[in-house]
């Protein structure tokens, strides 16, 4: 079904946000949003990346996550994985440059966690930034908020 | 592209919190505020209502419809008892499927219903075909419905509900009959079928009506409205074919293993459009490739995925494909070559590069629950 599949990220709720969970160690971590509805949670160096919640409310139910390997060493930009709902899979795009450490193998058994928790549990990879600049270009929460909202409109 | 076109439950779809999105040249909900699979579940559990306005109720009246049908499809309308439907196809002269739907006999008049999208393509086609025969000097004549609205209820509480809104006799209602009856104080034609594999009605009534008959439908606590999210997976599970995916003016009815829309005595009699070539795949068992249900490790593996045999040679391609809500794995219809079809082949589907095992599982997929008698 063509149509259905033609998913986009589009979703008028405003209780799509929610802060990212606050790491217990003393590091500062900042947290920055892609226009592709990635985050990236940078805390000194190694950054936990998903998808957003406005991104999961707007696939809707997902069924299946494919996660990249561990060791890879991918550029900003590049696919890193798939989430796939019940309409349509969408690529998810590593949104910084690195080195993938760890992938959250939980979401091969439990995919939905994604919808449920998208920036706690639900994380896909941490990743060892190599060009921490690129932060720099990403959207801060409040940004990301405007962006959605400017979406959905 | 043209403008989409919307139903008369438009306003009500989107008052009740419905995502619109454009199907087959029409703005329809792809679901409320409810999750698809919860959409999907509900429907298996209670009862769902689906706006089907976008198809097209079409009937035929004069003394030489029963020809004329038999011409446009291999329905076996000379012994369709009045008050019954009977699932076919409607075919061209290579044997193809140019839309498929149900033909019912309502005693005065030959009522089916064509897909959505499919009014420029199927209306020609028997307008053709009924020029030809006034130009033999037969009877036949043709409406379409286009003041009607449809509305489809689904699901194991349907009956109940449409008891609770009409005097009807349902326990004398079997699976693919119709009638005339009064929905909530609304003139409609009934017939029990549907397109999610249960139990259930398709309602077709003066659209100046819809908001006031779903209005009505949705005050039982039982019903969910639905859109066409679930509809996909529903259908899918119930192993039902989608036009424009699973079947298309190349695909004969044999190689979509419709067999069963073709009855002994038009096997026989021929006659319809195409038939040489569908009675010839049938006789000779000729049909190169089959439709056939797959269960996906894996990534679903939907329209357009590669199926490959052992060696990763391809050997079909998936038409539609899906996550079962109900069996919680993935499931997909797609043609293979013939040699590949039998149930429990253990093939592969190639989804982003990667090769799944998949094994050729018989449809439905889950169950069907329709009413069959009392």
């Amino acid at each position: 079904m063509s149509i259905i599949a033609r998913a986009t990220l589009r979703a008028t709720a405003s209780r799509a946000f929610s802060r990212p969970a606050a790491f217990s160690r003393s590091f500062a971590v900042v947290t920055k949003f892609t226009t592709d509805h990635e985050y990236v949670s940078n805390n000194d160096g190694i950054a936990t990346v998903g998808i957003t919640k406005f991104a999961a409310e707007a696939l809707g139910d997902i069924v299946f996550v494919e996660l990249p390997e561990v060791g890879a060493k991918l550029d900003q930009k590049e696919s890193m994985g798939v989430v796939e709902s019940v309409k349509a899979a969408s690529d998810v795009y590593m949104p910084i440059s690195g080195e993938i450490l760890e992938v959250n193998d939980m979401l091969k058994d439990s995919p939905a966690t994604i919808n449920e928790s998208p920036l706690e549990k639900g994380w896909m990879a941490k990743i060892k930034i190599s060009n921490p600049a690129e932060m720099d270009e990403m959207m801060t929460l409040e940004a990301y908020e405007k962006f959605c909202a400017d979406e959905s409109s | 592209m043209a403008a989409l076109r919307r139903t008369a439950l438009f306003d009500f779809h989107v008052k009740r919190g419905a995502k619109m999105v454009p199907f087959a040249g029409w703005e329809m909900p792809v679901q409320y505020k409810e999750s698809i699979i919860n959409s999907h579940l509900h429907t298996r559990e209670k009862a769902g209502l689906f706006d089907v306005s976008h198809m097209l109720g079409v009937r035929f009246t004069g003394k030489d419809r029963v020809e004329f049908m038999e011409k446009m499809c291999p329905v076996d309308a000379k012994n369709l008892p009045a008050s019954m439907g009977s699932l076919s196809v409607l075919t061209n002269e290579a044997g193809g499927i140019i839309d498929d739907c149900i033909v019912t006999n309502r005693g005065d008049d030959l009522y089916t219903v064509i897909n959505a999208g499919h009014e420029d393509k199927d209306l020609p086609h028997f307008e053709k075909h009924i020029k030809a025969f006034h130009g033999a000097g037969k009877d036949i004549h043709m409406e379409a419905l286009t003041g009607n609205a449809l509305l489809a209820l689904q699901g194991p509480k349907a009956v109940d509900v449409m008891k609770k809104l009409s005097s009807h006799s349902f326990d004398s209602m079997k699976f693919m009959q119709g009638a005339h009856m009064t929905v909530a104080g609304v003139q409609c034609f009934v017939t029990r079928s549907g397109y999610t594999g249960e139990d259930g009605f398709e309602l077709a009534f003066k659209k100046e009506e819809s908001e006031g008959l779903a209005a009505e439908i949705c005050k039982n606590s039982d019903v969910m409205t639905i859109g066409l999210g679930a509809r996909d997976s529903l259908r899918l599970e119930a192993g039902l074919c989608l036009y424009g995916n699973d079947l298309d003016d190349t695909t004969t009815p044999v190689e979509a293993g419709l067999l069963f829309v073709i009855s002994k005595a038009r096997r026989e009699s021929g006659g319809f459009i195409g038939a040489d070539v569908i009675l010839g795949q049938i006789n000779n068992k000729s049909a190169a490739r089959k439709r056939i249900g797959l269960i996906v490790e894996g990534a679903p593996a939907r329209n357009g995925a590669e199926v490959v045999d052992k060696d990763g040679k391809q050997i079909g391609v998936v038409t539609s494909g899906v996550h079962s809500p109900c069996l919680k794995k993935n499931v997909s219809m797609a043609y293979v070559a013939t040699p590949f079809s039998k149930l429990g082949s253990e093939i592969g589907v190639k989804v982003r590069g990667k090769t799944s095992a998949a094994v050729v599982t018989k449809m439905p997929f889950v169950p069907s629950n329709y009413f069959r008698g009392a």
